[in-house]
């Protein structure tokens, strides 16, 4: 064997082993990599079912848009400019929501804070505040940030007590230091029970997202926001038909006179029914389950109705904004989202999560 | 007045300030006052929207000139003419400079005696030169512009309504045709006080009022009588909100 052979056998050699241990050492990485690679794998952020859901409520609106055309067909006379109005609205609620959710659970969490930010704003034009608050309200605005970066972030610890643990006890040493007392228990008072409602009620929606996706094989958290969302919703208009129908005994004369027993009842009746329906195509819910779902959502949303309408007859005023026309304000949309959405995230969480 | 200042960097600066101003409007004014605000314009077909004409809104804040040049559309922006305190606003050049180019002020000196400190040229030359304090206004009247005035002077204690001055009693009298559109504006005040810089969310009432003419509604010259019509008028729009005041 020839000098130069030699060497270049141990050059190929020395290669061989080289490559030889990188292989190992991929090897050993391996199991790390395959979890990497799984968590690096987006979950689908906008399912299937989703996407029929969806269609589902775009066909429901189609029909709502038919329907009025048809009757002011046969019906002239009738004025049919108010549920006009009110569908309009529906569709560009719709179509807005689908862009919130369509893209990624980042800008789906952005949305939401945006719609907190909405409602607390629309919360705070409504209650009487002092002018000494100038700079607490400012500090008030910035629970909504991070309380969404909280849910971004996906750290359930903090994001489960920061309104009503640390801004609970951070407001009113803050609004002591402005050191006016005046209305200071009224003003502290308001002020938290806005937090609660429109930032940290609501956020419950956005926490529904970051879930892990092997809770709900059904489409992931998505789903679970849109089963709540649609219900709630759905109930809304539901009690509302079954009271314009066979709407005879008030159920809150004194809060909100137009609320009858009858409406209630086959609101949650109907409410239950889709929320059976609906359950297996969008979320982990048993039947027994989905049926006590139906009837949560039921009640919660009428209570968290006639809440904020409680809130408006104490204030004097008939809607809480303009910004939806045919409907009023924002607050007088979601009203019942601020009671559904904890109820409905913490049944959930802590039945399958 | 408008800064017809002469030379080719005039020409350039006359050229360029309707798109600062509809900039301005569409960068500034309504991000702040549809985003981080929000406003409900109720009688929205009441502005005008062809000069020449006057419109009065109350004034609490700094915000409300934005909020003025967000219900005006953006082509219309260009002819809107903010009447500004000269002594405030020309008071450094930085500020006289973005105040008239982007804001499209028109000074007006509120004391006689005091003579601005402006660091530009064209910022000096724009403090009405001749006797008359409102010079400046009767001019964009004549160019067909849009002012717009605040008829209490200063912003004033927040939410609340001061005496009304008497100058736009002045321009009606000299301009009998031109409508006098009362508006007013409740929350901005709340937003954003006097003394303070950064704005807390609030929604914001826009009310706007038929439009008032010295021909038809000066009852015999008096430019008191007009004033105190003028101040009923804004007292009668300040009542159909139904937003609280402070506590």
């Amino acid at each position: 064997m020839s000098n130069e052979a030699g060497k270049e056998t141990g050059a190929v050699r020395k290669t061989f082993d080289a490559s030889q241990k990188a292989l190992k050492q991929t090897i050993e990485a391996v199991p790390g990599t395959v979890q990497q690679v799984q968590k690096a794998i987006p979950q689908p952020h906008f399912p299937e079912a989703v996407g029929y859901a969806f269609l589902g409520a775009y066909a429901i609106l189609m029909f709502a848009t038919v329907f009025v055309w048809l009757r002011k067909r046969l019906r002239p006379e009738r004025d049919y400019s108010e549920l006009k109005l009110r569908i309009k609205t529906w569709w560009i609620i719709v179509v807005l929501t689908t862009f919130a959710l369509g893209f990624n659970t980042y800008f789906s969490i952005f949305c939401l804070a945006f719609l907190s930010f909405l409602a607390f704003k629309e919360y705070l034009s409504l209650v009487p505040t002092r002018r000494a608050d100038h700079r607490v309200l400012l500090w008030a605005y910035l629970a909504i940030p991070v309380q969404y970066i909280l849910v971004g972030a996906e750290w359930y610890g903090v994001f489960i007590i920061f309104i009503p643990v640390y801004w609970f006890l951070f407001m009113p040493m803050r609004m002591v230091l402005v050191g006016e007392t005046d209305g200071f228990l009224s003003a502290v008072g308001t002020l938290q029970w806005g937090l609660m409602t429109c930032v940290f009620s609501l956020s419950h929606m956005a926490y529904l997202l970051v879930l892990p996706a092997a809770g709900n094989p059904n489409g992931g958290g998505v789903a679970l926001l849109f089963y709540l969302v649609f219900l709630t919703q759905f109930n809304d208009v539901a009690q509302y038909v079954w009271g314009k129908r066979f709407g005879r005994t008030k159920v809150t004369p004194t809060v909100s006179p137009n609320k009858t027993l009858e409406g209630l009842i086959g609101g949650v009746f109907t409410t239950t029914l889709l929320a059976l329906a609906l359950a297996p195509w969008l979320t982990p819910l048993s039947h027994l389950h989905a049926l006590a779902m139906g009837v949560l959502i039921g009640f919660g949303g009428f209570i968290g109705d006639v809440t904020i309408s409680a809130i408006k007859r104490d204030l004097g005023i008939k809607d809480s904004g303009s910004l939806l026309p045919g409907h009023g304000g924002i607050l007088d949309r979601i009203d019942s989202l601020t009671f559904t959405a904890p109820v409905f995230f913490h049944v959930v969480y802590f039945l399958y999560y | 007045m408008s800064g017809t200042s002469g030379g080719i960097s005039g020409r350039i600066n006359d050229a360029l300030r309707p798109w600062l101003r509809r900039a301005f409007a569409l960068l500034v004014a309504w991000p702040v006052c549809l985003v981080v605000l929000g406003m409900n314009i109720r009688h929205r077909t009441r502005l005008p929207l062809k000069g020449p004409a006057i419109v009065t809104p109350n004034h609490n804040s700094h915000l409300d000139t934005a909020a003025m040049l967000t219900i005006f559309p953006l082509s219309v922006i260009p002819q809107v003419r903010p009447v500004a305190a000269a002594d405030y606003f020309l008071k450094s050049g930085l500020m006289a400079w973005f105040s008239l180019n982007f804001v499209g002020i028109i000074p007006i000196m509120r004391k006689r005696p005091k003579v601005a400190v402006a660091a530009d040229a064209a910022a000096a030359d724009a403090v009405a030169p001749e006797d008359d304090p409102l010079q400046g206004c009767y001019d964009a009247l004549e160019r067909g512009e849009i002012l717009i005035i605040f008829p209490e002077g200063t912003r004033g204690e927040p939410e609340r309504m001061q005496e009304l001055k008497s100058g736009v009693a002045v321009l009606a009298s000299k301009y009998p045709d031109v409508p006098v559109v009362p508006i007013f504006m409740h929350g901005l005040g709340k937003a954003m006080p006097k003394g303070s810089f950064i704005p807390v969310p609030f929604f914001v009432d826009v009310n706007i009022g038929t439009p008032m003419r010295w021909s038809a509604d000066s009852a015999g010259g008096d430019k008191k009588a007009f004033m105190a019509e003028l101040g009923s008028r804004m007292k009668i729009l300040s009542e159909k909100h139904e937003r609280p005041d402070y506590q």
